[in-house]
């Protein structure tokens, strides 16, 4: 039996391109599920693939102590969508290095819901959107702190650069807490690129096109520092910049 | 060389320059000192082309080019570079992509031969090497973590990489220790000193002057070039200060 298929109602899928998704939708309606035993480490590097519409939904169950770090580069010519359910025990770990790289009319999201379960949780999601033309860029993320997980440590870090007028980014963090010892902590911020930078690398003989480039890639680059194998991520990010900054 | 004539600029609708005249010729070092807020770190950025800095009046060549009507990265191509005051951070890129995308950026505006990512790195190093600067630092993201003394030093190893024909340096020596002004004092002679260089040292203190002996001393005053004269002006300026001077 196939999922319903979603409606703009529904507040995790308030932005996207639904039309572009009818097509595929039976062909990404379950999503995949991964285990991380107690203790055990996962890091996973989620690459773009050519298609006009990209979706992934994923769960991701994290047992005691167990730790996982995603990388993922959200950069679909009509729709990508990048779809997380993370639950954490006791003690587990989990980190989110994402961004949205969206060029003409595309939507790329990033739709998070971290459930801390287990007390003494942390996780950290950071995820930048580049953004021209009328394309959009969203993140959503939902932190649910259930009754019990003392001592969880939610952080959502999202910065957006809108290289148009017509570029829209989104950010809905949206935060349930049932517990009473519990840091969580959010920001966003929407930006153009800093004039002194700019005039910095010019000086330096970067013509003005280059010089974007150059500090947009620094916005999105310093996600993979902590990579273990980010070069391809690295080189699939510089590539959707350059179409973006084109 | 550069050749600054009757250069009046005002910022954010202030006036800053009201008339600077100027002549550096090839093969000279001249010093510019005056007090904060004279205009000196406005007239660096006016001669860079920092975006918001414009001429109303008078104009600026370098080699008889019209310098003003140039946009920055055409003024760095044809030789000029700019030593910032406060050098700027740029988290997620390293010195070494950053410098490395620049000078094959101003090597292709002359019709150079872009140099290959080995050919940069040992350029790099040694430059590095040569201005006391800990080659593991080009790896780390542009000035980012830097103290204000690592920052200018890093503005000469630039310095040495793209091997200007002027520099402008704007207070470079401010926020150095002797030995990092000893150093930085050399590399300005190495890399700067020739017949086919010019170099507008612009610093409120007579130190630098020690290591990097200038051929002329103006005094810029409340936006106006009131004095110059050898280097004993610098000395001067020392012992009075620059109110007397101005006077
Ligand atoms: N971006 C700016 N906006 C407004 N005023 C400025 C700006 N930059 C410089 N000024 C003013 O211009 C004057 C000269 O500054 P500056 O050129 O930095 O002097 P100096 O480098 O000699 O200390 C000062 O009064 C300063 O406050
Ligand atoms: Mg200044």
């Amino acid at each position: 039996m196939t999922a319903p298929f979603p409606t703009h109602r529904q507040e995790e899928w308030r932005y996207a391109d639904l039309e572009a998704l009818k097509p595929v939708w039976e062909q990404f309606a379950e999503p995949v599920t991964m285990t991380v035993a107690a203790g055990e480490s996962l890091e996973e590097v989620w690459l773009p693939s050519a298609d006009d519409v990209q979706l992934r939904r994923i769960q991701v169950a994290l047992g005691k102590a167990a730790k996982a770090r995603i990388f993922a580069l959200n950069t679909a010519p009509v729709y990508g969508r990048i779809e997380l359910e993370v639950s954490l025990e006791e003690g587990a770990e989990f980190e989110l290095f994402g961004a949205n790289i969206g060029a003409g009319l595309s939507t790329n999201e990033i739709v998070t819901n971290v459930k801390h379960v287990g007390i003494g949780g942390r996780s950290r999601q950071t995820v930048r959107s580049v953004l021209n033309g009328k394309a959009i860029g969203s993140y959503l993320g939902k932190v649910e702190v259930a009754r019990g997980a003392q001592r969880t440590d939610a952080e959502q870090s999202v910065k957006a650069m809108l290289l148009d007028r017509g570029a829209t980014a989104n950010c809905k963090p949206e935060l349930e807490i049932f517990a009473d010892d519990v840091k969580c902590a959010h920001g966003a911020s929407v930006g153009e690129l800093d004039a002194m930078q700019l005039f910095y690398a010019e000086s330096r003989g970067l013509d003005p096109a280059g010089a974007r480039s150059l500090l947009l890639e620094g916005f999105v680059m310093g996600l993979w520092d902590s990579a273990s194998d980010g070069d391809a991520i690295r080189d699939a990010a510089r590539e959707a910049l350059r179409k973006v900054v084109a | 060389m550069l050749d600054i004539t009757n250069l009046h600029a005002t910022v954010a609708g202030k006036p800053i320059l009201n008339g600077v005249s100027l002549h550096v010729p090839a093969g000279e070092v001249h010093a510019i000192m005056g007090p904060n807020g004279s205009g000196k770190s406005t007239l660096a950025y006016l001669l860079a082309g920092r975006p918001g800095y414009e001429a109303t009046e008078g104009g600026a060549t370098f080699d008889g080019r019209d310098l003003l009507a140039m946009e920055a990265h055409e003024r760095a191509a044809a030789g000029l570079f700019l030593g910032f005051q406060y050098p700027v951070e740029i988290p997620g890129i390293s010195y070494l992509q950053f410098l490395r995308e620049s000078l094959n950026s101003q090597r292709r505006a002359r019709a150079e031969e872009e140099l290959s990512a080995a050919e940069f790195i040992k350029l790099a190093k040694a430059q590095a090497q040569l201005l006391g600067m800990d080659t593991e630092m080009l790896k780390r993201p542009v000035n980012v973590g830097f103290s204000g003394g690592e920052k200018k030093r890093a503005e000469m190893v630039q310095m040495g990489i793209m091997s200007p024909r002027f520099a402008v340096l704007d207070e470079t020596d401010s926020g150095l220790d002797i030995d990092a002004l000893k150093a930085v004092g050399a590399g300005i002679n190495r890399i700067m000193r020739a017949p086919d260089k010019g170099v507008l040292l612009i610093t409120h203190y007579q130190r630098l002057l020690d290591y990097v002996e200038p051929d002329k001393v103006h005094v810029l005053y409340r936006g106006e070039i009131v004095r110059s004269g050898g280097p004993e002006l610098s000395h001067e300026l020392e012992r009075q200060g620059y109110a007397e001077a101005a006077a």
